[in-house]
């Protein structure tokens, strides 16, 4: 196996709309930066039934497009594709970028609070004198006490609903890891982006969590695949949690429902 | 432990220095609000940070000079100060009756132009007039330059510490302010980090208020770098003297605040977004109708000839935040926007909100916009905050800072905490985020009962708390029907901030305390206005 890796992405999120939408505005997060692991070869953002309005970083230097639904529209169709080549650095992912201070990451947010059943997560990790230790084992304990299982949440979901129900999908995993990493005092912070699987075929991107390792700096957990991330996984946003690195969010008007359908295709080169 | 200050005489901008004793001694038979209260030396019955004025008392000038009873008052005050003189010179002799009469006119005036003031929790006056004065409150120009010097090293330090604080946080590496003053602070707006404003300006407008306790002595108590309100009251405060008493502005040189609309709209343009194309096109933002201060909002964007928007006036299109005008949609570049942070977009901030626009704060931070003041502001204008600003000053200027800053404990300290809790009686104890005089003690005027529950609220969360010495505030006479009589006063004067430099307006907004002895000038808990002179040299 070697250490870098070409991979191939492309991501299309569609929504359908049964009525006509009068307006709308959806923040897409969905552009990868280049590092010093992680180049980015090429990439492009199309937009169907909708305009990109404006381009910005946001506080945890992502970049950011907000994007308008045209008015009238019955689907909106956002594809990225590109080519990314990624270093396997253990999961270390290193410096803070930006100026976001690490207490910041320390903060519980209502996704991340951790309550009774978090709280006996942690207690059941050992006290190990080194964080490191500590998280890799917290990061097992979350992967034991919360089965990955899809089709059963849903986006509202907060760490505490999935350690208490007992399973998840890869977002709650990574919730779960942040709820417990902060009630240990330790800063951690939820990631969006893409891992190279089996099936290139898949039904949603991937989710994942790093921890604040005083040495080392921000280090990668994945907890649904019990490793710290390698040259399979491509990070696209970060936040203090999945409302801040959501792929895409916004608001819109018309009482219609809505059907949001996600393929992604993740590829070796 | 700042020890604390007890003053106990009160500095008359108009008399001079009165001496703690004979100022009780002095008050005349028929003190116009009637009978004096308490002992010499009893605490004060009035409020805020500060002493007694202990008794009322009717000041010289018009009420000696036109009863020929030359009272004991004139024993108490040092004598007419400098500013005054022009002045005293010209109310010698006025005819009582004739003032009154405009005084009365001055209401009408008001009444008329529609200024007004929503009370929050009074049903029965929800739209109140504020009380307008016609003594002019005085500052020499020398007063005032020492005042200007010192309230543009405060701003520049304030843009500076906001720009670090969204930054580096240099201030914090160096140990000069405890990163959990940053991290427990609500007025903190993590979407900021990073964030460049154009022109570099975050506070393009801020109030700065402002006690004085003596001949050279200034103290300022708050910083207001969100939306700083009153400055529709200053304009007309100036422009009803103006109205009323043309000759008075003959007999002295006193320097204009009418600019001010035209130097916010130049100031506001000047930190145009790079997006903008030709001449910036300014818009004020208003929360609308019910907004306490909806009057000023419709005021200066009158004054200043530019639109008055709400939230649902405006969307994102094109890259730009445009406003709904008789002739399409139009892009603004610079939003004076008199809507809190929390509910200026819906999509970034407060979900619920629907006074503001969504997509506005994605817009901004492309550069499609200029937000006025920028969002997270509140950061700098914190009462905990507040307690670091001598140090924020002389960490960011390199020079000592010009204007004293209260003495104030904050609660979340130990060591404070338990003195505060010792000195109730004496202290005045403010929530870190309060505004407007709500939810503050003033131990001095707060019976025991009062003191008990605050002990208890303090108790359950004192964090929340700053405290602070009461202070001696001056007085500046109003206009009673007995006469002039002493009431205590603060100002604060409005500073425009843009790329191009400071520009404060000469004066500002002095509040006054209408209830004798009082020491709150909040407008929302009947505190009244004046208009404030500043003399040219």
């Amino acid at each position: 196996m070697t250490d870098h890796l070409r991979l191939r992405v492309r991501h299309v999120t569609t929504y359908d709309y049964d009525a006509p939408v009068p307006w709308g505005l959806q923040q897409v997060r969905l552009r990868p930066c280049s590092h010093r692991w992680q180049r980015v070869l090429s990439w492009s953002l199309t937009v169907e039934g909708g305009r990109r309005e404006a381009a910005f970083e946001d506080q945890h230097r992502n970049a950011v497009d907000l994007v308008s639904l045209d008015p009238g529209t019955t689907r909106l169709a956002i594809a990225v594709e590109g080519e990314v080549e990624v270093a396997d650095t253990a999961g270390i992912v290193g410096p803070q970028s930006g100026f976001g201070p690490l207490w910041l990451f320390q903060r519980p947010t209502p996704r991340t609070t951790a309550g009774p059943a978090c709280a006996r997560l942690v207690e059941s990790i050992a006290r190990e004198p080194s964080p490191l230790h500590r998280l890799h084992d917290l990061s097992a304990a979350i992967s034991d006490a919360v089965r990955y299982e899809t089709g059963v949440t849903h986006v509202g979901w907060t760490a505490e609903d999935a350690v208490a129900a007992g399973h998840g999908v890869c977002q709650d995993q990574a919730h779960a890891f942040i709820a417990c990493a902060r009630a240990m005092g330790i800063p951690a912070r939820y990631v969006s982006g893409y891992l190279l699987m089996e099936q290139e075929a898949q039904d949603a991107a991937h989710a994942w969590a790093e921890a604040w390792v005083p040495d080392l700096g921000w280090v990668g957990f994945d907890a649904a695949n019990r490793i710290s991330p390698d040259h399979r996984y491509v990070r696209v946003a970060t936040g203090l949690d999945y409302g801040e690195a959501a792929p895409v969010s916004g608001a819109r008007t018309g009482t219609g429902a809505e059907r949001l359908t996600v393929a992604v295709e993740v590829r070796a080169q | 432990m700042i020890a604390p200050m007890r003053m106990t005489t009160t500095f008359d901008e108009m008399w001079g220095r009165g001496t703690g004793q004979s100022q009780d001694a002095a008050v005349p038979n028929g003190s116009p609000d009637g009978p004096p209260e308490g002992p010499p030396e009893a605490p004060p019955e009035g409020s805020v940070n500060g002493t007694p004025h202990g008794a009322d008392s009717v000041l010289p000038g018009i009420q000696a000079a036109r009863s020929g009873r030359m009272t004991q008052a004139q024993v108490m005050y040092q004598g007419l100060r400098p500013p005054y003189a022009a002045f005293d010179d010209w109310l010698t002799g006025e005819n009582p009756a004739r003032l009154l009469r405009k005084q009365h006119e001055a209401e009408e005036v008001f009444r008329l132009t529609g200024i007004t003031f929503n009370v929050y929790g009074r049903a029965e006056a929800a739209e109140r007039l504020i009380p307008f004065d016609i003594i002019p409150r005085i500052l020499s120009a020398r007063e005032w330059a020492r005042l200007a010097r010192g309230i543009e090293q405060r701003v520049r330090a304030i843009n500076a510490f906001l720009h670090d604080i969204y930054h580096r946080q240099e201030i914090v590496r160096a140990g000069r302010l405890p990163a959990e003053m940053i991290a427990r602070n609500a007025a903190f707006l993590p979407q900021m980090i990073g964030v460049e404003p154009p022109g570099g300006v975050y506070t393009h407008i801020v109030g700065i208020d402002l006690v004085r306790t003596g001949e050279d002595e200034f103290f300022v108590l708050e910083d207001n770098a969100r939306t700083p309100s009153g400055v529709s009251y200053m304009l007309e405060n100036r422009e009803t003297m103006l109205q009323m008493f043309p000759e008075l502005f003959a007999r002295n040189r006193v320097r204009p605040v009418s600019n001010y609309p035209l130097n916010l709209r130049r100031s506001l343009a000047a930190c145009a977004p790079r997006a903008t194309k030709g001449d910036p096109v300014v818009a004020v933002l208003t929360p609308g109708l019910y907004n306490s201060a909806y009057y000023e909002h419709s005021f200066l964007a009158d004054k200043m000839g530019v639109e008055l928007v709400e939230g649902h006036d405006l969307r994102v299109m094109d890259g730009r935040v445009a406003m709904r005008t008789t002739q399409g949609y139009k892009p603004i570049d610079v939003l004076y926007r008199r809507v809190d942070d929390d509910f200026l977009d819906p999509l970034n901030f407060n979900a619920d909100s629907g006074l503001g626009v969504p997509g506005l704060f994605d817009i901004y931070r492309a550069g499609g916009i200029t937000i006025a003041n920028a969002p997270g502001t509140g950061i700098a204008d914190d009462k905990a905050i507040y307690s670091y600003m001598p140090d924020i000053v002389r960490f960011y200027t390199g020079e000592a800072p010009i204007l004293q800053n209260v003495p104030t404990w904050r609660c979340n300290d130990p060591s404070a905490l338990s003195y505060v809790l010792d000195n109730l009686h004496d202290l005045v104890v403010k929530e870190v985020h309060g505004s407007g005089g709500y939810g503050m003690l003033v131990g001095p005027t707060s019976n025991k009962k009062e003191i008990a529950a605050f002990r208890d609220k303090l108790l359950a969360n004192p964090a929340n708390y700053i405290a602070q010495p009461t202070l001696a505030l001056s007085t500046v006479p109003i206009f009673t029907r007995a006469g002039l009589a002493p009431r205590h006063v603060d100002l604060r004067p409005y500073v425009l901030v843009s790329p191009d430099g400071v520009t404060i307006t000469p004066g500002g907004l002095t509040r006054v305390a209408l209830k004798k002895g009082s020491l709150v000038v909040n407008s929302s808990q009947g505190g009244g206005t004046k208009d404030t002179w500043v003399l040219e040299e």
